[in-house]
């Protein structure tokens, strides 16, 4: 199997859509030219031209409101929001125009629309280039949430959002870029709505998103040393939710973490929770644990930055924490 | 800027006397219809809130009348008007307005959220300024496809002052796109006046198309054949390649914000003097010199309309409880 990059494997669907689709565009802040802030979309501008892979203002609600307008008309239109933190300036357009639409119409519209965005923390961008906002999207009827984490899963999450006959927020983590991953030779579209168990194990399930996978499989490989066998399943899709692979793997260890990088308190992890305990109470054999970052803006230094985000380490020390109830 | 004043079509054509009859009919019929529904909401019989958009009828009836059948618009809370003239019998919005599954939008919107995708109704906004976006896009995709349709959205002067109608506006116009904006403007932005919302005079709104280099084309939003003319001419801009238009009709709501409203902001012998003068319906009815029984027969006929839309709604079907959530995902 061929290797891509994250970012490559997320071009690569861009690029097979254009390619195969008049109905598919690209709208965003820099993504011509310069191929985007986080050079995903190099080299598209050149082999599709400005029609189809336009630069736009710096108009956050009018890119995701025009996305609206021509998803209604037929078109397929892929938007990037340069940073999740820009998403609060298109919340009116998303929130009470995208996802309302259809129910508002009493099913008339359709809005087959994909809102591409990324964020995270590790390279102090500050407090407003580094927020983990997807949680917020999940409580919107109407939209759903993507969250993925291997170049496998982005290059055909992205692709089933785009064929998608809904408005779908589809998260990038900014430091999952570099990262390599096999990928199939042909473009294999992974269905919303499933999740995804990276490793089996028998005592403790994570269940992680984004940059928290790669750190739950980290945190997973030291337990293991510990003797504890730590399961880590990735939802990829958080809206539909695969309840039922992840109440299964826990009632199979009867622990179990959550684990994402956006802050703790009313984030994703909490719905899990909740979801975990109705699915699962009778097999439970201690409290679920919630890792995420403290609850700050996001400081620059890097010391306090890292202080605030979470770890492998505070992912293992949640896994100790559930063995530790006997 | 550009004040139509010739009364013709572009090509020459005057508009005739059976043209100006039917505005008048369809401006009597959007009357009628807020009429009855003010009444059959003060009688308890409608849910929610309700929005009438008296005294700018001529704004929907001109516009619309202008637009092709595939063309698309999009409305604002004040929709009712806008709806009928773009072609949705009116049995099927009082419909909705009952909540009733044979509405236009299935009983899932009510007043603010009037759709009509047949007739290219892409829905009344109840965020001001909220569908001025969506219209870009639709324009955006009406360019790529190379078809010959506008889009066009209706705001009040309230939308102008947000950050949706300036980004969208740039939007539109750096891309050249087939849109009409349509400002209606009344000079209210729900109870707060033009002169503590506008930093201009109210009559000059249509100066911030200039920030846009874009195309403004005025009217009268009281004399529906100079709306009629107006949009006309915006539709012929906005398909030549040449960008979008902003066509600012000063209008006058003859009412409060919504139904119920005691106006307690307004001046009462101003607002007497507009429904004097101003009064859409009116002045074409004395430009008609309509002798008396002929416009008896007009509101006897659209009176009827009227009514028979109420016993449509009311022997409508209640929609189910458990349909609530069969639209959330196409």
């Amino acid at each position: 199997m061929p290797e891509l990059t994250y970012r490559e494997a997320v071009r690569d669907a861009l690029r097979k859509a254009l390619r195969e689709d008049e109905r598919v565009f690209l709208m965003g802040e820099d993504i011509a030219e310069m191929g985007g802030s986080m050079a995903v979309t190099q080299g598209l501008l050149e082999e599709f031209g400005p029609q189809r892979v336009r630069n736009t203002p710096i108009s956050e609600m009018a890119i995701v409101g025009s996305g609206i307008g021509a998803a209604i008309q037929g078109m397929r239109p892929v938007v990037e929001i340069m940073y999740e933190d820009f998403l609060t300036l298109s919340m009116e357009q998303l929130v009470n125009q995208a996802a309302k639409h259809r129910t508002m119409s009493g099913g008339q519209v359709r809005v087959p629309l994909t809102v591409r965005t990324q964020g995270g923390a590790g390279w102090s961008p500050g407090a407003q280039h580094a927020q983990q906002l997807e949680a917020w999207f999940v409580h919107v009827p109407g939209l759903k949430v993507v969250f993925a984490s291997t170049p496998e899963d982005v290059r055909g999450l992205l692709w089933s959002s785009i064929y998608d006959d809904n408005p779908v927020l589809f998260f990038e983590h900014r430091t999952l870029y570099p990262i390599k991953g096999e990928v199939p030779e042909e473009l294999e579209p992974i269905p919303l709505g499933k999740a995804r168990v990276h490793r089996e194990g028998e005592d403790v399930t994570v269940v992680a998103t984004g940059r928290l996978v790669h750190e739950a499989l980290r945190a997973a490989e030291e337990a293991e040393r510990d003797g504890v066998s730590v399961e880590v399943v990735d939802p990829r899709t958080l809206l539909p939710l695969d309840e039922e692979t992840i109440i299964a793997s826990v009632r199979k260890t009867t622990r179990c973490v959550t684990a994402h990088e956006a802050v703790t308190r009313g984030g994703f992890g909490a719905e899990l929770a909740a979801v975990i305990q109705h699915g699962a109470f009778d097999w439970l054999d201690a409290p679920i644990e919630r890792v995420g970052a403290k609850f700050a803006p996001l400081p620059f230094a890097p010391v306090m930055e890292q202080y605030v985000v979470p770890h492998a380490e505070d992912v293992y020390e949640a896994i100790r924490r559930t063995v530790a109830r006997g | 800027m550009t004040t139509v004043e010739e009364r013709t079509e572009p090509g020459g054509r005057p508009l005739s006397r059976d043209e100006l009859r039917s505005f008048l009919r369809e401006m009597l019929l959007i009357r009628r219809f807020e009429e009855k529904v003010e009444e059959r909401f003060r009688a308890g019989e409608l849910p929610g809130f309700l929005h009438v958009a008296i005294g700018q009828e001529a704004v929907a009836t001109g516009v619309c009348a202008a637009l092709a059948r595939e063309d698309v618009i999009a409305s604002t809370h004040r929709a009712h008007g806008h709806a009928i003239a773009k072609g949705t019998p009116v049995e099927r919005l009082m419909a909705e307005l009952y909540g009733k599954v044979e509405g236009c939008s299935r009983g899932y919107g009510g007043s603010m959220h009037l759709y009509d995708l047949e007739v290219g109704n892409l829905g009344a906004n109840a965020v001001v300024a909220g569908g001025i976006p969506g219209i870009v896009g639709a324009a955006l995709a009406f360019q790529m496809r190379g078809e010959a349709r506008v889009a066009a959205a209706f705001f009040g002067d309230g939308a102008t002052n947000t950050g949706t109608f300036h980004e969208s506006l740039n939007l539109a116009q750096l891309w050249k796109l087939p849109a009409v904006f349509v400002l209606e403007n009344n000079g209210w932005a729900e109870s707060t006046p033009a002169s503590q919302h506008l930093p201009l005079p109210v009559e000059k709104l249509g100066k911030r198309a200039a920030a846009y280099g874009m195309k403004l084309i005025e009217a009268d939003g009281q004399d529906v054949e100079a709306v009629y003319l107006a949009a006309l001419a915006a539709r012929e801009h906005a398909l030549s390649g040449k960008g979008p238009v902003l066509l600012h009709l000063r209008t006058y709501r003859l009412t409060g914000h919504y139904v119920g409203d005691p106006q307690v902001y307004r001046d009462k012998e101003e607002l007497a003097r507009e429904r004097a003068t101003r009064d859409p319906i009116e002045l074409l009815k004395a430009r008609l010199e309509l002798p008396d029984d002929d416009w008896a027969a007009l509101d006897a006929e659209v009176t009827a309309e009227v009514e028979a839309a109420v016993a449509f709604a009311k022997a409508g079907t209640d929609p189910k409880p458990e349909d609530a959530l069969k639209y959330v995902y196409a």
